[in-house]
C-alpha cells in the first residue's frame, strides 16, 4: 500500500500512521451538549464503501492528512493536507 | 569552571569503508530549525538578508558557502553552518539543535544501493539529483537525506547515531559481497 503525500510523493504505508475517522477535525462546541459530544466520541460509521480518515506522514514531512479510500476495493481516491481542509471548512 | 569537552557522537565507529562505499562523520557546526510562523515571505526575505541564502522549498536545499538551509518538513527548514542572525527570531521559530543530530557523509560507487536496502524511498540520481532532500525512515529510524556533491549527507537524531552506522553496515557488506 501507498499514499500520495501532497507534499512529499509517493510513499510506502509504513512511514504513516493512522490515527481514525476525519471527524476529529469537526470537533463540537464545549457547549454542544452530551448528546452531540457521545456521537463525536463514540459513535463511527462503518462504511463498506468510502471512508475518511486523518492520517499523519510521521516518517516524512511530519503532514497530518486526510485520506478518502474504500473499505470494500482497498483503492484510495484522495489525499489532502488536513490543514487545507480545515481552513476550506472554516 | 569545569571545561566541557564536545564529544563526536560515532566516537570510533567511524570512517567506515566497505567495498566502494564509505561513511565518514560530518561536523556540520550550528544547526538551527527554523520553523514557518505562517508568513513564509517574511521569512524567506529575513533568511536572503541575514545569510544570502533562498528559503528552500519542500524537498529541496539551498547553500550560500559553507551555509546551508535544508527542508525539514512540512513548516520547517534546517539553517546549517552559521549561528542564525537575530532577525530570524522575529519571523520564525528558532532553535538550537547543534547537538540533537549526527551527520555523516554517505559516499562511493554503490551508495545508492545500500540506501535502497534501508530507505524506503528512490534515491537514484535519475529521481534525486543535487540539491533534493527528503525525509524518510532509515529502518525505524527519522532521516533527513540530501544528495550533495559527493554522495548522501545524513542526519539522524543523535540518540541514534550508533544504530545508523551499524544498518549502513550490514547493508554495505550486503552489497559488498554481491559485486
Ligand atoms: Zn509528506
Amino acid at each position: 500500500m501507498r499514499i500520495e503525500c501532497p507534499i512529499c510523493g509517493s510513499r510506502d504505508r509504513r512511514e504513516f500512521y493512522y490515527q481514525g475517522a476525519a471527524v476529529a477535525l469537526d470537533r463540537p462546541a464545549p457547549d454542544a451538549g452530551d448528546a452531540v459530544w457521545d456521537v463525536y466520541l463514540h459513535l463511527r460509521d462503518n462504511p463498506a464503501g468510502e471512508t475518511r480518515d486523518l492520517w499523519q506522514h510521521e516518517g516524512g514531512c511530519g503532514a497530518w492528512l486526510v485520506v478518502t479510500r474504500d473499505t470494500v476495493t482497498h483503492a484510495i481516491s484522495a489525499v489532502e493536507l488536513a490543514s487545507d481542509v480545515k481552513r476550506a471548512m472554516a | 569552571m569545569a571545561e566541557l569537552k564536545a564529544q563526536n557522537p560515532f566516537a570510533d565507529l567511524l570512517p567506515l569503508k566497505i567495498g566502494g562505499v564509505s561513511v565518514d562523520a560530518r561536523d556540520l557546526g550550528h544547526l538551527t530549525v527554523l520553523g514557518d510562523l505562517g508568513n513564509r515571505a517574511a521569512l524567506a526575505e529575513a533568511l536572503e538578508q541575514a545569510h544570502g541564502l533562498a528559503l528552500p522549498e519542500p524537498l529541496r536545499s539551498t547553500e550560500n558557502g559553507a551555509t546551508r538551509c535544508i527542508w525539514l518538513g512540512s513548516s520547517e527548514v534546517l539553517l546549517i553552518g552559521t549561528p542564525p542572525d537575530a532577525a530570524l527570531t522575529k519571523v520564525a521559530a528558532v532553535v538550537d539543535v547543534s547537538d540533537g543530530w549526527a551527520a555523516v557523509q554517505l559516499s562511493g560507487v554503490g551508495a545508492e544501493d545500500v540506501l535502497a536496502r534501508l530507505v524506503p524511498v528512490d534515491v537514484r540520481t535519475s529521481v534525486f539529483e543535487r540539491g533534493h532532500t527528503l525525509r524518510s525512515q532509515l529502518r525505524e529510524m527519522p532521516v533527513s537525506i540530501t544528495r550533495n556533491e559527493g554522495g548522501f549527507l545524513l542526519l539522524v537524531p543523535r540518540s541514534v547515531a550508533a544504530t545508523m552506522v551499524q544498518e549502513l553496515r550490514r547493508a554495505m557488506e550486503a552489497v559488498a559481497s554481491r559485486r
